[in-house]
C-alpha cells in the first residue's frame, strides 16, 4: 500500500522497544518459531542442495519470466480458467471490484494474502462490500483494525490473552484464554460467512507455469474453502511466483513449509487447477487468475537489485533478524517487514518513501544464513543505503554532515600522512566530541559510555618497539 | 591493523605481532596502510569505500606474503566486499580479488594456514567466546577460534546460548539506532553474565567495545579481552 509520507522506522522502533507487552510477545513466539526451524532443517541432510537448487530455479525463471507467464496463461486458459494482468495495485484492485460488481457479489471471504495487503484490496474492496479475512491470524488483525505484522504470522504482535479480550470486546464472546476456544469462536463465525459468500480471494504461493497449478500452502484449511465453496475464486498473485514446473515443489514446498513454520509439512497443500470440470463434485463454476506487477518490472530490470524478486515469502529472514526480534514487524509500517521488507519496501514504494528501511538493520548476515532461496539481503540493503543517499531533497534521509564526513574520512585515508594528522586531530578533538549536542559520539553515549583512544596508536608503539628503546 | 586497534586498543596489535613472532614468521607492519575502508561501505557510500579501498590495493597490492588481520569484519570486507567495490573486467577488481587471497583472520591463519592450535599461551579463567557475524557467516569461522581458545592452558570455554545472535554493534547501525543496538547488547550482556564467564573474549575490537561500553555505562563492567590478546597471554609469574 502507497503511503505519502515517507515512514519512519527510527522512531517507531524506539516506541515498540518501550512496549513490554509487545516485547515478551515476539520473544515468546518467535522463541518457538525458531527453535522448530531449526529442527526442521536439521533433518535435511540435502538443506543446503535443495537451497542451491530452489535458488537457480528462481533465478533462471526470472531471467525468463515473460515467457514463464505467458506459459502459465496458456496453461490456466487451457483448463478453464481466466487471466487478468494488472500492472499497477490500483489497477488489480479494480479488477477485483469489477469481477464482484458485474456479478452482483457483495460477500467475500479472503484466505491470507501478502500481495492483497501490499495493493490495498481489503482497503478498496470493504469501502462497498462485506470482506472477511478467514485465515485466524489475519481475522484477528482485521478485528482489531491493524494490519499483519509478519510475513506468516499475521498476529505474531499479540499475545493469547490480548486476542482473548479482542474477541470478547468485539465479538461479545468469552472464550477464556483457551486456544482451543479461540479457534472455535472463530470458526463458527467463518463458516457462516463461507456458506453466504459468492467469491472467494487467495493468494498464491507457487504457480507452475507446466500445468497452470496454482499451490496454496496453508494450515488452517480456510483457503480451501474460499476456493471452493463461493460461486467464482480469484486468486491474485505478484509475477514473481511463477515457478516452471509442478515438479520443482518437491524442492520449494520442504523449503517454504519448513523455513516458515518448522513442520515438516502443513495440515493442507492446496493444489489448484481451474474451475470444477464436468466431471467433478466440486470446485468453483468459475475461477480468475490476477497477475499483478506493481513494480516488480522495475525491480527485475536492475541488476543490483533483482534477486529480492526470488523470495518465496517465508518469514525465515524476520524470524532471525534481531532487529525484527526487538521491535517487530508494524514498526517498520510497510506490508513487507524484517529484512525482506527493508529491501523490497523501498523497491516497489521508492527508495524516498522508505528511506529508513535500509539502515535498519546490523548487516549481521543472519537473513541471508537463513534464506531458503539465498537472498543476498545484506548487499541489497548496502545498496539501497548508496541509492537513499544519493537522493537530493526532502525524501532523502540523512544523517546531518555524514556524506561530508566520510569524503573528508576517504580523503584522509587515502594517504598515510593526511592520515595520521587525521589520528592526531581526533585524539585533540576527542573531549569535545563529548560535549556535542548531537552527532555520533552523542548517540553513542546513548546507554553506552564513550571509549577513549589509547595514549599513543598501534603504529607509534610498533614503530619504537622496531627501533628498540 | 585496523584501524580501530591503532587508535583505540594498541595492545592487540602489539599481540598479534608478537603471537606469529613467537610462531616464528617475520612480521612486518606498513605504517602506509590505513583502513580497510568498511565504514563508507557499509553505509552505502561506495565512492568513498572505493577510494579508501585503492589506497589499500597500493600499499599491498605488490607484495606477496599472507596479510594477517585480527578483526572478523575487516578480513571480510578485504576477501568479500572488496572486488565488489571496483567495476567488473577493472583493473583493480583484479587485483582486489588477488589481494583478497592473501588476506586471514587471525584465527583462520593459525589454524587453517599454520596448522597451530597452542600458542603457548595461559590463563586461569572461565571463558566465554563470542561470535562476531563476519566472522562467523562470511568467512565461516566458528571452531577455529574455539580451538585456540580451548588450547590456552588454564582456561575453560564456556558456550553462551544463542552465541550466533549478534552484539548489535553494526558500524553505523551502532549510532543510526542507537536504543536497538544497546538493547541487543544487554541482552548479550544478560547471557555473557548468565555463563558466569570471567572473561568474554572476540575475534573482533568492535564487538568489545560495543559490550563494554554497555556494561560500564549500566555500572556493571565485564572483562573483555581479544582472541590476539588471550592468545599472547603467558602464565604470570608470581613475584
Amino acid at each position: 500500500m502507497k503511503t505519502t509520507t515517507p515512514l519512519r522506522f527510527r522512531s517507531n522502533s524506539r516506541e515498540a522497544l518501550n512496549d513490554r507487552q509487545l516485547r515478551d510477545n515476539l520473544r515468546h513466539t518467535l522463541g518457538k518459531t525458531l527453535h522448530s526451524r531449526e529442527a526442521a532443517v536439521a533433518e535435511l541432510p540435502h538443506w543446503e542442495q535443495l537451497r542451491r537448487h530452489a535458488r537457480a530455479v528462481k533465478l533462471h525463471t526470472l531471467s525468463r519470466l515473460g515467457r514463464t507467464l505467458r506459459r502459465l496463461e496458456a496453461a490456466v486458459l487451457e483448463r478453464g480458467g481466466t487471466v487478468l494482468w494488472a500492472e499497477t495495485a490500483a489497477q488489480a484492485t479494480q479488477l477485483v471490484l469489477d469481477l464482484a460488481h458485474r456479478r452482483d457479489f457483495t460477500r467475500i471471504v479472503k484466505s491470507k494474502s501478502m500481495l492483497g495487503e501490499e495493493i490495498g484490496l481489503n482497503e478498496a474492496l470493504e469501502r462497498r462490500l462485506e470482506v472477511v479475512e478467514t485465515d485466524l491470524g489475519e481475522f484477528v488483525v482485521q478485528l482489531a483494525g491493524q494490519r499483519p505484522s509478519h510475513l506468516v504470522a499475521p498476529a505474531l504482535h499479540l499475545s493469547r490473552a490480548q486476542v482473548a479480550a479482542l474477541f470478547e470486546e468485539k465479538l461479545e464472546v468469552s472464550v477464556g484464554q483457551d486456544v482451543e476456544r479461540i479457534t472455535a469462536a472463530a470458526r463458527s463465525i467463518m463458516r457462516r460467512h463461507f456458506q453466504r459468500a459468492q467469491m472467494g480471494i487467495t493468494g498464491v504461493n507457487f504457480a507452475a507455469a507446466d500445468s497452470g497449478t496454482l499451490v496454496v500452502v496453508e494450515n488452517e484449511g480456510n483457503a480451501r474453502l474460499s476456493v471452493s465453496v463461493p460461486r467464482l475464486h480469484v486468486a491474485i498473485m505478484g509475477i514473481e511466483k511463477v515457478i516452471p514446473r509442478l515438479a520443482d515443489l518437491s524442492v520449494f514446498l520442504p523449503l517454504l513449509i519448513r523455513s516458515a513454520t518448522g513442520q515438516r509439512i502443513t495440515s493442507y497443500v492446496d493444489l489448484i487447477q481451474g474451475p470444477r470440470r464436468p466431471d467433478e463434485p466440486d470446485g468453483p463454476p468459475e475461477f480468475v487468475l490476477i497477475l499483478v506487477d506493481n513494480g516488480r518490472s522495475r525491480i527485475l530490470a536492475d541488476p543490483a537489485l533483482r534477486e529480492t524478486l526470488a523470495c518465496i515469502r517465508c518469514g525465515a529472514c524476520q524470524n532471525v533478524c534481531p532487529v525484527f526480534q526487538s521491535v517487530g514487524g508494524h514498526a517498520y509500517g510497510s506490508t513487507y517487514q524484517g529484512p525482506i521488507g527493508a529491501i523490497l519496501t523501498p523497491q516497489l514504494d521508492g527508495v524516498g518513501q522508505a528511506p529508513e528501511h535500509p539502515f535498519a538493520s546490523s548487516l549481521c548476515g543472519a537473513c541471508r544464513e537463513a534464506c531458503p532461496v539465498g537472498i543476498p539481503i545484506p548487499e541489497i540493503l548496502v545498496e539501497l543505503r548508496g541509492r537513499v543517499q544519493s537522493r537530493k531533497g526532502a525524501q532523502a534521509w540523512r544523517i546531518p554532515g555524514r556524506k561530508w564526513a566520510f569524503a573528508l574520512w576517504a580523503w584522509c585515508c587515502s594517504s598515510p600522512g593526511r592520515y595520521r594528522r587525521l589520528l592526531r586531530l581526533s585524539r585533540r578533538l576527542w573531549p569535545l566530541a563529548e560535549r556535542l549536542p548531537r552527532g555520533a559520539a552523542r548517540s553513542w553515549s546513548l546507554g553506552r559510555t564513550l571509549p577513549h583512544p589509547a595514549p599513543r596508536p598501534f603504529r607509534d608503539l610498533y614503530r619504537d618497539r622496531k627501533e628498540g628503546p | 591493523m585496523t584501524c580501530l586497534v591503532d587508535q583505540f586498543f594498541p595492545r592487540v596489535g602489539l599481540d598479534t605481532v608478537q603471537i606469529l613472532e613467537r610462531l616464528g614468521l617475520e612480521v612486518h607492519f606498513d605504517p602506509r596502510q590505513t583502513c580497510c575502508s568498511q565504514p563508507a561501505h557499509n553505509a552505502g557510500l561506495q565512492a568513498e569505500a572505493a577510494r579508501v579501498a585503492g589506497h589499500f590495493l597500493d600499499v599491498y597490492a605488490a607484495g606477496r606474503e599472507p596479510i594477517v588481520v585480527p578483526s572478523g569484519s575487516c578480513a571480510a570486507m578485504l576477501k568479500v566486499a572488496l572486488p565488489r567495490l571496483f567495476g567488473e573486467g577493472s583493473s583493480r577488481r583484479d587485483q582486489a580479488r588477488q589481494v583478497a587471497e592473501r588476506v586471514w583472520e587471525l584465527s583462520d591463519f593459525l589454524v587453517n594456514r599454520l596448522g597451530v592450535e597452542s600458542t603457548g599461551a595461559a590463563l586461569e579463567a572461565r571463558v566465554a567466546y563470542h561470535d562476531s557475524c563476519h566472522s562467523l557467516r562470511e568467512l565461516g569461522l566458528r571452531e577455529e577460534p574455539r580451538r585456540l581458545v580451548r588450547a590456552v592452558l588454564g582456561v575453560e570455554l564456556v558456550e553462551l546460548p544463542n552465541s550466533d545472535r549478534c552484539c548489535g554493534f553494526g558500524g553505523t547501525f551502532s549510532v543510526d539506532f542507537p536504543e536497538i543496538s544497546v538493547s541487543l547488547g544487554r541482552e548479550k550482556l544478560d547471557r555473557i553474565r548468565a555463563s558466569g564467564a570471567d572473561w568474554v573474549v572476540a575475534s573482533d575490537a568492535s564487538c568489545l567495545m560495543h559490550l563494554e561500553s554497555i556494561a560500564r555505562a549500566c555500572g556493571q563492567p565485564i572483562r573483555t579481552m581479544h582472541l590476539a590478546e588471550l592468545l599472547a597471554r603467558r602464565r604470570e609469574v608470581p613475584a
